[in-house]
């Protein structure tokens, strides 16, 4: 008994770890990304979230590559490009010495036969709307062509690839910076499986090829993913990393103590309670960046209540915004008084939401419930998450204490929550949208009728109209005039609350330069060095 | 007959003499009494926000500080102490009735009717109760008395098994035997015999079920698949309570304190429960 | 006893395809199905996706399907994982959580016997309190509540362990063991508190006492023999509870187990997966709690009566 308890407390003392990772990675050029969840997998066109898109970032490229300081998309796999002047017909040069990882050369037919595959239905893709804005794709998505040739996408010569859209879609270039248009490799795919195959094995390390900056290692499940530097990269020559190792780390909390222990280099979040504090004391590693997206609450436009323009906009004019940023979130929010955040590629809304508890009073009064009589039990469900459930929490008590309603929190777990916003089964529900790409229409085309991402019910043929025609306007000032009315239109019938923008919480080792904040928080591993000062 | 009368007395007397059992029992006497009279003594009501404030330490107004929605922690301790009590007592006690029910049943009548019934108990042993729990949560909307039947719905089995191995035991015995071949009829068999010599184990594992209840109510609310809010638990409390550790350790201290000394108190009441009234362990 | 050996793996059989059909059934009628995510899809795709899954046959369809493929070992593909089968993702995760329940059962085991032994043999003082106390804090303090405090205090403040990961720095086993080890150092300390007391009693010790022997042989020959026979008993579903219950230690020190791997398919609908971690949890149970009966009716061949 007493030696064990000796050799116990030996053992404990011995193991004190001397150097962290973070302190070895100075010399070693190892970067240690703090992931979030584990990744679901790598195949660009089956994948749908943000760890994977992280990971991505570092293995595959574009035709286009998001600027890392925001604003133009930077030349991808393709070096330049020629516009036609309608707008309809992009022509990409790709890069001369572009190669996949294994020696091969990036073609323009490795690009026809990758866009086939993501809207070749029986792969099961999530993102093949992405693609719809060319010629024939959606009608070959949906099986009413079979034959792949008659989409609008060619391989005019071994490097030059010619797309011919239905519309002047303005926003084309920064779409292909989303990787459900990037390529995968052909001969790789089918060696482990079909082209439709979702189950292939071609994903795993020793079989993955990609043309990224990096290479796929290992991939230890829940434990840890490894790429390392790919000299065969076209622009290998300023990648500085040697090795990347993504770590994934769903809790919060630990990840905030791995990052403190030295453990991480950038951390994929930040504990909420931890904000004021550390903003006090100057944390040096705190990020706080505008993110392009919105927390906002849906309406159920379908409600008894709800489908009361006047009862909607009661409700909105009653939450005050600013102390939910304040007091609530408290991690550097804005309040958002439009539905598409203020800055994206240069647009910012000019609509306004007053926390005018008196109007909204009069509103309520106007559509018959004054002082909230008769007002049944409204319902706010949000998914199970410590945010929603705190700002549920705080406008469940503007709510009642400003109109006099009665209000219900329902929280449900994150699938259950899906399916009932899905099916309408909800009356306000907490939601959120993040852009896909740096332009207004990522946010504004999903309100419009019958859209999948709409769920509110809310039906306006005007509002399609204006994106519809906005969509088809080539000069960006013009176009900006038509969003502009269709932001107002939608904030006169308010659907739904915006309540925030999101901002980027996150910690930053002091060692990691060419890190950008942009606000679509693309940080391509390329220009990321490691330097002590 | 048995002379329980005797048993009882003595049982009294062992557990009197187990310090930390009366100990147990005191501190679990005045939690009761709070938890009964919180709608009384609470300073607050527990949902009340305070947003200004924010968390603050202990004062004068709030005399265990407030959470980061400014709502009172002395108070919702207090309403939290229903809730958890609630849950333990209620949960326990829909585990009893099935636990008993099941296993006097089966050890009693043996044979084809114990091996169907401990078969049934063996396969719902193997099922994934958060599945369970989400989707009664589900179906039947979220409300407490489900949360009781959930829990309750899980902690019967190993009741069952104990009262089975119980009864097992006792049907052997001679006064069992000699009450049989009088030919008195199950259901007295149940009510005068086999039921008063149960009890005992019944009552230490139902004492010690309340804080493993208690215990999966607080895993639960860590899931997100507990209490509701504006609602809360102490186990939702304590939940906060880590995610603040460093910054607003009081809101992780007092209810934690609370929590544990609770289940100190019960787990101890609970032993010694089982030492007074166990024979075999007496010196 | 080989007899009752067989007699229990028989019977295990239908207990097996009994849990199997419950969950697969169960799992279904949950809302939210696997694809469901934030960026809604089509019904085309939905269709689709539902397609390569089998999940538009009839249930029936899919039922029998997914039954003749378990009794071939095959559990089928992960939904949430595409190109991995569950079988590949529970051989990931269970060598992790198996060797985390073993030294967490170590640490019980240790905490538990010692607290357990010291308060039989020093009844209702000082010492019979206070080795149950130290004994009683894992069911006592909820796991994320032990766990947390202790990263805290060894991790952060002293900076002697790591905060997370498993085989990853030296020493990451350690806090993780302990925070799960402690939450069942209680029932072996009960286990075997109880059993020494009723051992203590009987004849054979007055017996061995009043020969002279010392109180140290006294215990550690004759009495610990048969006192630790509940907690031998208690091991099999002990270290089957632990697989099931690590969730909470794996979520909160990031170890890539099978249980955080088994909740994480419940939230996100993985329905092969859920299938196949819970009929191999159920698989362990029954594997475990007949290796245990084994030994204590080995060890004492007067408890046959269950």
């Amino acid at each position: 008994m007493k030696y064990t308890f000796l050799a116990l407390s030996l053992f404990l003392i011995s193991c004190s770890p001397s150097s962290s990772p973070v302190d070895l990675s100075v010399e070693s050029k190892v970067f240690h990304y703090g992931n979030g969840t584990e990744p679901q997998g790598l195949d660009p066109h089956i994948v749908t979230g943000v760890p994977e898109h992280h990971l991505l970032l570092a293995l595959c490229e574009g035709l286009t590559s998001s600027n890392p300081r925001g604003g133009e998309s930077l030349p991808g796999s393709a070096s330049s490009w020629d516009i036609s002047d309608d707008g309809k017909i992009y022509t990409f040069y790709l890069q001369e010495d572009g190669k996949w990882s294994n020696g091969d050369p990036v073609t323009a037919d490795d690009y026809v036969w990758s866009w086939k595959r993501i809207l070749t239905a029986t792969l099961g893709s999530q993102y093949p709307d992405m693609l719809y804005y060319l010629v024939n794709a959606e009608e070959f998505h949906n099986g009413s062509i079979d034959d792949f040739s008659k989409v609008g996408v060619k391989a005019i010569d071994k490097d030059i690839l010619q797309v011919t859209l239905k519309e002047p879609t303005p926003f084309f270039l920064g779409l292909l910076s989303h990787y459900s248009t990037w390529p995968v490799h052909k001969p790789t795919v089918l060696e482990h499986g079909s082209i439709d195959d979702r189950n292939g094995q071609w994903t795993r390390p020793g079989n993955f090829v990609c043309n990224g900056p990096f290479n796929l290692k290992t991939w230890e499940l829940n434990k840890k993913i490894v790429v390392e530097k790919n000299p065969l990269y076209w622009d290998s020559n300023i990648v500085e990393l040697n090795e990347i190792h993504f770590h994934p780390v769903s809790n919060e909390m630990t990840e905030e103590r791995m990052f403190r222990a030295g453990q991480l280099h950038v951390t994929n979040t930040f504990p909420s309670n931890k904000c004021e504090p550390d903003i006090q004391e100057k944390n040096p590693s705190l990020q706080i960046h505008p993110y392009m997206g919105t927390y906002f609450y849906r309406f159920n436009t379908k409600n008894e209540v709800l489908k009361d323009v006047r009862v909607r906009k009661a409700l909105a004019y009653s939450i005050d915004r600013k102390k939910i940023v304040e007091s609530v979130t408290r991690c550097g929010q804005i309040p958002a008084y439009s539905f598409t955040p203020p800055g994206s590629n240069g647009f910012y809304p000019d609509t306004k939401i007053p926390y005018d508890i008196e109007l909204a009073k009069s509103l309520l009064k106007e559509a018959g419930y004054e002082s909230g009589e008769n007002f049944p039990v409204l319902e706010i469900l949000f998914n199970t998450s410590e945010g929603h459930r705190k700002v549920a929490l705080a406008v469940q008590q503007m709510w009642q204490q400003n109109l006099g309603i009665n209000v219900e929190l329902v929280n449900q777990d994150w699938k259950v929550y899906l399916s009932r916003e899905m099916i309408g089964d909800f009356q306000v529900s907490r939601a959120g949208w993040i852009g896909d790409y740096e332009d207004p229409n990522t946010f504004l085309d999903t309100l419009r009728p019958n859209r999948g991402n709409n769920k509110t019910g809310w039906n306006n043929f005007e509002f399609d109209n204006l994106l519809i025609k906005a969509n088809a306007t080539l000069d960006q000032a013009e176009r900006y005039k038509i969003l502009m009315d269709a932001e107002r239109l939608l904030i006169d019938e308010m659907p739904i609350a915006p309540i925030y923008t999101y901002v980027r919480v996150y910690q930053l080792h002091d060692d990691v330069k060419g890190w950008y904040p942009n606000i679509l928080s693309h940080h391509h591993p390329k220009y990321l060095r490691l330097e002590r000062d | 007959m048995s002379n329980s009368s005797s048993l009882w007395s003595d049982a009294l007397s062992r557990l009197l003499k187990n310090k930390a059992a009366v100990g147990g029992a005191i501190i679990l006497l005045i939690l009761i009494t709070l938890a009964i009279l919180a709608p009384l003594i609470a300073p607050y009501p527990y949902a009340y926000q305070d947003l200004d404030l924010g968390a603050s330490p202990p004062s004068s107004a709030h005399l265990l500080g407030t959470d980061v929605l400014g709502r009172d922690l002395l108070s919702r301790i207090l309403y939290g102490a229903r809730i958890s009590l609630l849950v333990g007592f209620i949960a326990t006690t829909v585990a009893l009735f099935i636990g008993v029910s099941w296993g006097i049943i089966a050890g009693y009548f043996g044979g084809k009717v114990d091996s169907i019934m401990m078969r049934i108990v063996d396969v719902l042993y193997g099922l994934p109760f958060i599945i369970f729990i989400i989707l009664l949560m589900v179906i039947f909307g979220r409300n407490l008395w489900l949360l009781f039947l959930a829990i309750g719905a899980i902690e019967w089995l190993t009741m069952a098994r104990i009262v089975r191995a119980q009864v097992l035991t006792l049907k052997n015995q001679e006064f069992v035997l000699a009450a049989q071949a009088m030919g008195v009829s199950n259901f007295a068999m149940f009510k005068r015999h086999l039921l008063p010599n149960i009890l005992g184990p019944i009552a230490v594992y139902a004492t010690l079920t309340i804080p493993q209840v208690m215990l999966l109510e607080s895993f639960l609310s860590f899931l997100g698949l507990g209490i509701q809010p504006p609602m809360s638990s102490w186990g939702t409390l304590i939940k906060d309570g880590v995610e603040s550790m460093e910054e607003y350790s009081w809101l992780l201290i007092y209810p934690g304190l609370t929590f544990t000394i609770t289940l100190f108190s019960l787990n101890f009441f609970g032993d010694g429960l089982r030492d007074a009234l166990d024979p075999k362990t007496s010196d | 006893m080989l007899s009752i050996f067989l007699k229990r793996i028989l019977l295990a059989v239908p207990v097996l395809i009994a849990v199997a059909s419950i969950t697969f059934f169960l799992v279904r009628l949950a809302p939210g199905g696997p694809f469901d995510a934030e960026k809604a899809v089509s019904e085309q795709v939905m269709k689709n996706l539902n397609e390569v899954y089998n999940l538009n046959a009839p249930l029936s369809e899919q039922y029998f399907d997914y039954m003749s493929g378990i009794l071939v070992g095959d559990f089928g593909p992960s939904f949430r994982f595409p190109g991995r089968s569950v079988t590949e993702l529970i051989m990931t995760g269970l060598p992790v959580t198996f060797e985390l329940a073993i030294y967490s059962m170590l640490i019980a085991l240790f905490i538990g016997t010692l607290s357990g032994v010291t308060a039989a043999l020093k009844r209702n003082t000082f010492l019979d309190y206070i080795p149950m106390s130290i004994a009683m804090i894992g069911i006592c303090v909820p796991t994320f509540l032990l766990g947390p405090l202790l990263v805290l205090i060894f991790g952060i403040n002293l900076e002697l362990l790591p905060v997370s990961g498993w085989d990853q720095l030296p020493g990451d086993k350690i806090l993780p063991s302990l925070t799960l080890g402690f939450a069942y150092a209680a029932y072996i300390a009960r286990l075997s508190r109880g059993g020494m007391l009723e051992i203590l009693n009987q004849d054979f010790i007055r017996t061995a006492r009043a020969k002279g022997l010392t109180e140290t042989m006294v215990v550690t020959k004759h009495a610990m023999q048969g006192g630790l026979i509940p907690v031998v008993s208690f091991l099999g579903p002990a270290v089957a509870g632990l697989l099931a219950g690590s969730f909470v230690v794996e979520t909160i020190f990031q170890i890539p187990g099978l249980g955080r791997f088994y909740v994480e398919a419940a939230f996100n609908r993985d329905y092969t997966m859920i299938l196949g971690t819970t009929i191999f949890f159920s698989f362990m149970i029954v594997v475990f709690n007949l290796f245990s009966d084994i030994l204590a009716l080995w060890l004492n061949p007067r408890s046959r009566d269950i």
